[in-house]
């Protein structure tokens, strides 16, 4: 059995840890200087997937079979020659948010991108196909607006494939909201009753929200949660209806990641942080917040973690689990591991750039 | 025919000469010259609609071109092209 893999994607370059006997210890650095939003492996054909934001040169894909030891570069999605983020502005890919591997269809990566179009590759990037009737929504050019980062359109930043259903997704579209489809994207509905959006000027819109980053829960797959920029949400119905989870005696609320137990539904991590014009963690402390009923009580582990001076915060794909492993890394270059699911904590490293994406492989 | 010089952070991705000379009458030809002796050099200067990335720049001889849409600058043998990126970030 190969050994857990955790990839950090950071603002200059790549960063691969594995699980041994001492614990995790560093694998491999690549793309050193080169911001890689989001990295991912997939289970299916063992390929690593690196997304590269150049910045000035644009954003690119590299895909390694043998875990960083050789890349190849691959063409990136690019969207219709006519298409519009807005009226009048000629859609290009901004950046890729998101790279979900499909487990029904081998080899294939879904891939969420600004400015508000999500894609599917079968073949490594030989062709991209986007998700036509989700670009055509009728709300995208006048309800759908900027969010996360510095981006000028729509984040696609979550991706969700019902693990029973082929042809059923979501997506957590900052700003929109949750869009579902049931039929593989022939058509999408939003699903966002019962969210708020109190930077809106109805803040019970249909379309107009902030999910900053959405979740299912793969045994439950009718279990959704969202951390929200207007709190933490929580779905039984698939998305139908949203219930506000409102933490007491816990600093949970604002924040952008949120991660849910696969086998447990009722389990959920958060780390919260100072909403919304300050983003740091909260009373100068970090800590992993937990639910294990749903979302009634929640508790605040600290231990191991910096519980004064601290401004961390910790972006929407930092925030990771994989059996009784937690991890998150942060704007600060913090990277904490747990093995007790996130009670106690110790640090991996204090000396990493900024993490923008932290992933199990 | 004109030659053209690159800035030291595109020879982190391609193995580019200090200079070379690249046939061609306009900017845009200059780049699809070089995109047959660099394949993926185009993807990296200029985004999926052949526009000039943002924050790249040509220069044709001292200044700067004029069409980053097109890439219409007319060149002439005796030209000198310089491709550069933004000074910023961090």
């Amino acid at each position: 059995m190969a050994p857990e893999t955790l990839l950090l994607g950071t603002r200059k370059g790549l960063f691969i840890y594995q699980k041994t006997g001492e614990g995790w210890v560093k694998h491999s650095q690549h793309f050193l200087g080169i911001p890689v939003s989001v990295a991912t492996r997939d289970p299916k054909t063992g390929l690593l997937w690196a997304s590269l934001d150049h910045g000035h040169w644009g954003h690119h894909l590299h895909v390694s079979p043998d875990l960083g030891a050789t890349w190849r570069e691959i063409p990136v999605p690019t969207y219709p020659e006519d298409a519009e983020y807005k009226p009048g502005k000629p859609a290009t890919l901004e950046k890729i948010w998101s790279l979900l591997p499909s487990a029904h269809h081998s080899g294939r990566m879904y891939i969420g991108t600004a400015p508000g179009g999500l894609f599917y590759t079968d073949d490594e990037g030989a062709s991209y196909h986007l998700f036509q009737a989700l670009w055509d929504q009728p709300s995208r050019q006048t309800e759908w607006f900027a969010g996360g980062e510095d981006s000028v359109g729509p984040v696609i930043h979550s991706v969700i494939e019902h693990p029973n259903n082929r042809d059923h997704l979501y997506v957590g579209i900052s700003c929109a909201g949750v869009f579902e489809t049931q039929d593989g994207g022939a058509t999408w509905l939003p699903k966002n009753k019962g969210l708020i959006a109190n930077f809106m000027p109805d803040p019970h819109c249909e379309i107009g929200h902030d999910p900053h980053c959405l979740v299912m829960c793969q045994s439950s797959p009718n279990v959704l949660w969202q951390q929200n920029h207007c709190g933490i949400f929580h779905s039984n119905d698939g998305g139908a209806n949203w219930i506000h989870i409102v933490p007491t005696n816990s600093v949970a609320g604002f924040g952008f990641p949120i991660c849910v137990d696969p086998n447990d539904p009722d389990t959920a991590w958060v780390v919260p942080a100072i909403s919304d014009e300050c983003r740091i963690a909260v009373d100068g402390a970090l800590c992993a917040s937990r639910t294990t009923d749903g979302g009634k009580t929640w508790v605040d582990y600290r231990n191991g973690l910096p519980q004064s001076d601290c401004f961390d915060i910790v972006f929407r794909q930092c925030l990771a689990q994989s059996g009784n492993d937690l991890a998150f890394g942060s704007t600060t270059g913090n990277v904490f591991v747990s093995d007790d699911r996130g009670e106690n904590w110790s640090c991996l490293t204090n000396c990493l750039p900024p993490v923008y994406s932290i992933q199990f492989a | 025919m004109p030659t053209v010089q690159f800035t030291s952070h595109l020879k982190a991705f391609f193995k580019l000469p200090e200079s070379m000379d690249v046939i061609g009458t306009s900017v845009r030809e200059v780049l699809d010259q070089l995109e047959i002796q660099f394949p993926g050099l185009m993807s990296y200067v200029c985004d999926e609609r052949g526009a000039l990335r943002p924050h790249v720049h040509i220069f044709l001889n001292q200044a700067v071109i004029v069409d980053r849409d097109h890439l219409s600058d007319l060149v002439h043998e005796s030209d000198r092209l310089f491709i550069l990126q933004a000074l910023s970030g961090g």
